[in-house]
């Protein structure tokens, strides 16, 4: 049976709600309105995990999202499972399970926990330094470094759960809803601003909320009754949206922030169905006030990181906020008045305060008489320099402070205890602001970076911008908010208040020991078990950049991303290396500001809404005829129909067979299609293409080759003339949005001069290409008004035509060498075109093939594919394609870049074909071709682009670009593969119809 | 994720459009008559400037025109859009 360490009730927490949940096994009760965190403290449960590298017993430190040590793996062995959870953000629910992470067999007894004995032979950069050589050990080294490294286990199974996006607008956006965003928030609504508030908490007010001492009033009232009053008022205007447990991940420019809103984490799991789980929101603001409050510091000391040892404020908030007592005999250490408030807090709850460690000397403040006024004794100018316990903290050693603060003088006392509460002044939460690009200053007096240039609509108040002390916040954000909203007049003018709290503050970095700098542990990233003694060996060994030393010694570099530790890192550099603070500069903070889950990060995006894809008009048709299909660009494309049972290999052989043999039908809706009109449409193509356009009949469809202005191969394809002034372009598939901008760009900006238009019709018409020695007899039935005679309906020509009464276009034209046509018809009806010409064909066992065979046919032919036979350094010429390349025209796009110096090198990869000694052997698309085996090293003569086994030539063919290839016609080249050679013939790349017989048949 | 005031149809998400480099690059006139550098230098000597630069954007996901604009690349604060043709502000 554990201790109950429920003190007096709380607003926040419901007594008569009881809940029961599991924690490493064992069942736990807490009530509604409890976190994890204080349940566990509630049930007297500090120890919660293990750190990381050392395997040190480590307990709750803080009440909030910056805990270092407080992560939990939530719903075990299920596909709903989450590690890194932070126990003092999750709130629980009937039924939680939860349980450490980074120990094995347990929490309590920990195999790992040896590190912490050999940390003398772990320091900083230790990873590197070790485990250098021998390199073939690596693999070896590896694996029991990943097993030992990483904290939770992520899910195995996909995330059941619902997330969502969802867009915002507000003219003033609020982040935080302690006291300061709270009454920003109300002035902002109230003079008619569309207004939003956030607050990552499932409360409002944020630390004055829970403020009930007679130390703090306004206007005469505890300051908690006079903020609940505000906060009452604020939910009853109508242009002010609040949302709670919703934190702010990503501040970024032109006030865009991402926020992430959760929605059902804290109910029972029985309540959670089809509800959605988080919402990520994308908020745009015209005005953004960041009231995001400040971090308390940790105190850096020998064995600061006990369980058992929490930040004082976290000790005060866990009593007033949840009713709990982190332990029955508590000792604060301090350097500032905060703990005192703790103290009071304590002390009027009836848990007792054992002692108080204050660095300074004496100081004038009403809130140390008081407490010394109720017998709470106070070692003033004292430190501490030890703790002892290993599962809890059970004492402490103090020793008093030299006055300069280097050194600790006098005798060693030791004092007992179960709980420490450390309080090493505050740090103003500037990450969202420094996100935004916002530049920080260091501000001496109490060293903290404040923010100083704005580089948007915002402003910082309250505690995010140093102004920690109620009567600082309340005495300047009157104006602020008048200034900054331009408004006349808040509620705020005028505010009485009374606060006992004395700024002053005795900051020391690294707290001096009686014992060597070597000999000691003192935390400063709890999480990533980075000590001040690594900060200084990475100093020592050379490293001066904030930046570098952040990395050798992984200082800030866990989930928490150092909140708490990174200003201690950096003022021991500051001391160590001599050099000023605010000249160091910080580390950068990067978003999210707390870890966001990847399901609240995709949203919707998730199975086939991952990445959204296109579907011709015949797409249907082929997955009832079970095709397999390949993506292009954002397309699914027919790739090949396997027919009883046959693999890719033999359905391609077949369907390339049949297209040969009689004939092949061909979905090619996918293909980009550009309406080109206007009087100056010639002219335009003239310039965009290679070859010469002026002279093409109407009627006609002529090939061309699209270069980029360095002179490589961009795009190609058949463009038809339909009438004087009016062209249809075909692009590649993958390339038609790039070309269609390409084009746009040149008309609009090079030659705005030229009367052009450009339509992308892609969507618009359905492409049905039949190809083979029966395809004429096939299309004529399907159109048969049409005369498709070859004196009428030439290789490379267009005709209108009409089936039934819809208007369509038909191209003779071939990109497979075999006599063909394409019938493009408006997209509605081009399934119905498809099935015509399929009932058409079937007497001729008309053969549906896909992608696969039509690179296969194509290969035969030796027409290239741009993209997989070419790259981006790949010109006309390379391409053995000199032919397209208008000699006569005085410029097309590219054209000077053909006689570069580089370009014109006769030793340049050129396109070749090849075949290979056994005609069975097919070469694998991408490998090596060399010439000399033996010379050392190797050199690579080029590569493999396509290369497919040839059902109608019977034989192996491939192509591939060489160096000089060109001139290498006949010369034996090897191909090395991992286990053998394989000998191939440079050969011409067309390989059959040389003499394009096949169109013409 | 910044705001482009599109000089054809006004504010718009930055998602809406593409950059297309350094603005006022002319492409020459006669390019053959131009020796391999000053070729190369029209194709490929561009100033990436850290601090103001002029720039060419499209609203490709809208009106698709083409436009200018003046952009400081160190903290993406737009200083002016203009359309193609018109002549830089001086800034």
């Amino acid at each position: 049976m554990t201790k109950n360490l429920r003190v007096k009730t709380s607003k926040l927490i419901d007594e008569t709600y009881k809940i029961s949940f599991k924690f490493n096994g064992k069942t736990y009760y807490g009530y509604k309105g409890d976190t994890l965190a204080s349940a566990l403290l509630a049930n007297d449960v500090h120890l919660v995990g293990r750190s990381f590298k050392y395997h040190r017993p480590r307990g709750i430190m803080t009440a909030g999202s910056e805990e270092p040590n407080a992560i939990v793996q939530l719903h075990n062995n299920t596909s709903r499972t989450e590690p890194n959870v932070r126990a003092t953000e999750i709130e629980i629910y009937e039924g939680l399970i939860a349980s450490s992470q980074n120990c094995w067999p347990s929490v309590n007894f920990d195999i790992g926990g040896i590190n912490n004995f050999l940390s003398p032979l772990l320091p900083a950069g230790f990873y590197y330094k070790t485990f250098m050589w021998p390199s073939s050990f690596w693999k070896k080294y590896e694996y029991f470094i990943r097993k030992s490294a990483g904290l939770g286990k992520s899910p195995t199974k996909p995330d059941p759960d619902i997330y969502e996006h969802k867009y915002m607008h507000c003219d003033v956006l609020v982040i935080g809803a302690g006291i300061s965003g709270i009454m920003a928030a109300k002035a902002a609504a109230k003079n008619g601003f569309k207004t939003l508030l956030l607050e990552e908490k499932s409360y409002l007010g944020g630390s004055t909320i829970y403020q009930n001492s007679e130390h703090f009033k306004i206007n005469n009232q505890i300051s908690s009754s006079w903020l609940e009053k505000e906060i009452n008022e604020i939910k009853k205007i109508k242009n002010l949206e609040i949302k709670i447990r919703t934190s702010v991940a990503a501040f970024h420019g032109y006030n865009f922030l991402l926020a992430r809103e959760n929605l059902t984490d804290h109910l029972p799991l029985d309540q959670r169905k089809n509800k959605t789980r988080q919402k990520l929101l994308k908020i745009r603001a015209k005005k953004v006030i960041t009231a995001t409050g400040s971090l308390e510091r940790p105190l850096i000391f020998d064995n600061n990181d006990r369980p058992g040892i929490l930040l004082s404020s976290a000790i005060n908030k866990y009593a007033n906020l949840f009713g709990v007592a982190c332990g029955e005999k508590i000792i604060l250490f301090t350097n500032n008045d905060s703990a005192y408030e703790t103290a009071i807090n304590l002390n009027q709850k009836g848990v007792k305060v054992a002692a108080i460690i204050d660095n300074r000397e004496e100081v004038d403040s009403k809130l140390i008489k008081d407490t010394e006024k109720n017998n709470m004794k106070v070692y003033k100018g004292y430190t501490i320099v030890d703790t002892s316990g290993y599962r809890r903290i059970n004492s402490i050693s103090i020793m008093q402070l030299s006055k300069d603060g280097q050194k600790v003088i006098g005798t060693k006392k030791t004092i007992v205890c179960d709980c420490l509460g450390i309080s090493g002044g505050w740090t103003p939460a500037v990450h969202l602001f420094t996100q935004s690009g916002g530049k920080l200053k260091f501000r001496d007096e109490d060293q903290v970076f404040i923010p100083n240039i704005y580089p948007s609509d915002q402003i910082s108040i309250g505690a995010c911008n140093g102004d920690f002390t109620l009567n600082e916040i309340l005495s300047t954000i009157n104006n602020k908010l008048k200034e900054f909203l331009n408004i006349k007049e808040t509620d705020y003018k005028n505010l009485d208040v009374q606060s006992s709290y004395n700024k002053s503050k005795r900051n020391i970095w690294l707290l001096p020991s009686d014992k060597a700098i070597g000999k000691t542990k003192s935390f400063v990233d709890y999480q990533n078990d980075a000590t001040a003694k690594d900060i200084k060996l990475a100093l020592r060994e050379g490293f001066r950049s904030i930046e570098h030393v952040k990395r050798y010694t992984t200082t800030g570099m866990g989930t928490d991303q150092g909140k708490l530790g990174n200003m201690h890192a950096l003022g021991i550099i500051s001391e160590t290396s001599d050099s000023k603070m605010g000249e160091l500069g910080t580390t950068t903070f990067r978003p999210p500001y707390t870890p966001l889950t990847f399901g609240t990060i995709v949203g919707r995006n998730v199975g086939e809404y991952f990445d959204i894809f296109r579907k011709t008009p015949i797409h249907d048709w082929h997955i009832k005829n079970k095709a397999e299909f390949e993506n292009v660009g954002q397309w699914k494309r027919a790739w090949f129909y396997p027919k009883d049972g046959e693999n890719m290999y033999d359905a391609v052989q077949r369907e390339s067979k049949a297209a040969r043999d009689s004939a092949g039908i061909l979905d090619a809706s996918t293909l980009g299609k550009i309406d080109i009109q206007g009087t100056d449409a010639s002219e335009f193509l003239n310039r965009v293409y290679t070859n010469a356009w002026s002279k093409l009949a109407v009627g006609k469809c002529r090939y061309g080759l699209m270069l980029n202005e360095d002179g490589m191969v961009y795009d190609d394809g058949v463009t038809t003339r339909l009438d004087e002034n009016h062209y249809i372009m075909t692009t590649t598939t993958g390339g038609a949005a790039t070309v269609l901008g390409k084009l746009e760009d040149y008309l609009q900006t090079e030659w705005p001069e030229l009367d052009v238009y450009l339509t992308s019709v892609t969507d618009h018409y359905a492409t049905v290409s039949v190809c083979g020695p029966n395809s004429k007899k096939i299309v004529s039935q399907v159109i048969p008004d049409l005369d498709f005679s070859d004196e009428n309906f030439p290789h490379m020509s267009f005709k209108n035509a009409k089936i039934g009464k819809i208007k369509c276009r038909v191209m003779r034209i071939s990109f497979t060498g075999e006599h063909s046509y394409e019938i493009n018809i408006q997209a509605n009806y081009g399934k119905s075109v498809w099935e015509k010409c399929m009932e058409a064909g079937k007497e001729f066992n008309i053969t549906p093939y896909g992608t696969e065979t039509m690179h296969l046919l194509r290969a035969e032919k030796g027409f290239i594919i741009v993209g997989q036979d070419t790259d981006a350094t790949m010109t006309p010429i390379d391409l053995q394609m000199d032919w397209i390349v208008s000699k006569k025209k005085y410029d097309f796009i590219g054209k000077r870049s053909l006689y570069r110096s580089d370009t014109i090198k006769e030793d340049r990869k050129q396109l070749v074909g090849l075949l290979t000694e056994n005609p069975d052997e097919v070469l694998e698309e991408g490998a090596q071709i060399v010439a000399d085996i033996k010379k050392s090293p190797v050199e690579m003569l080029g590569h493999v682009t396509s290369s497919y086994y040839s059902p109608n030539l019977k034989k192996s063919i491939a192509l591939g670009v060489v160096r000089g290839g060109k001139n290498m016609l006949g010369q034996k080249l090897i191909i090395p593969m991992e286990n053998k050679q394989i000998n191939v013939t440079v050969a011409d790349p067309v390989f059959l119809d040389k003499e394009n017989k096949r169109l013409n048949a | 994720m910044f705001i482009i005031n599109c000089p054809y149809c006004g504010e718009r998400e930055q998602s809406e459009f593409k950059a297309g480099g350094e603005a006022h690059i002319v492409r020459p006139k006669q390019p053959t008559e131009l020796s391999d550098d000053q070729w190369a230098e029209y194709l490929f000597m561009r100033k990436n400037i850290k601090g103001v630069q002029f720039e060419r954007w499209v609203h490709v996901h809208g009106c698709r025109k083409w436009f200018n604009v003046v952009r400081d690349t160190s903290n993406d604060m737009i200083k002016a859009v203009y359309k193609m043709g018109e002549k830089p502000p001086s800034i």
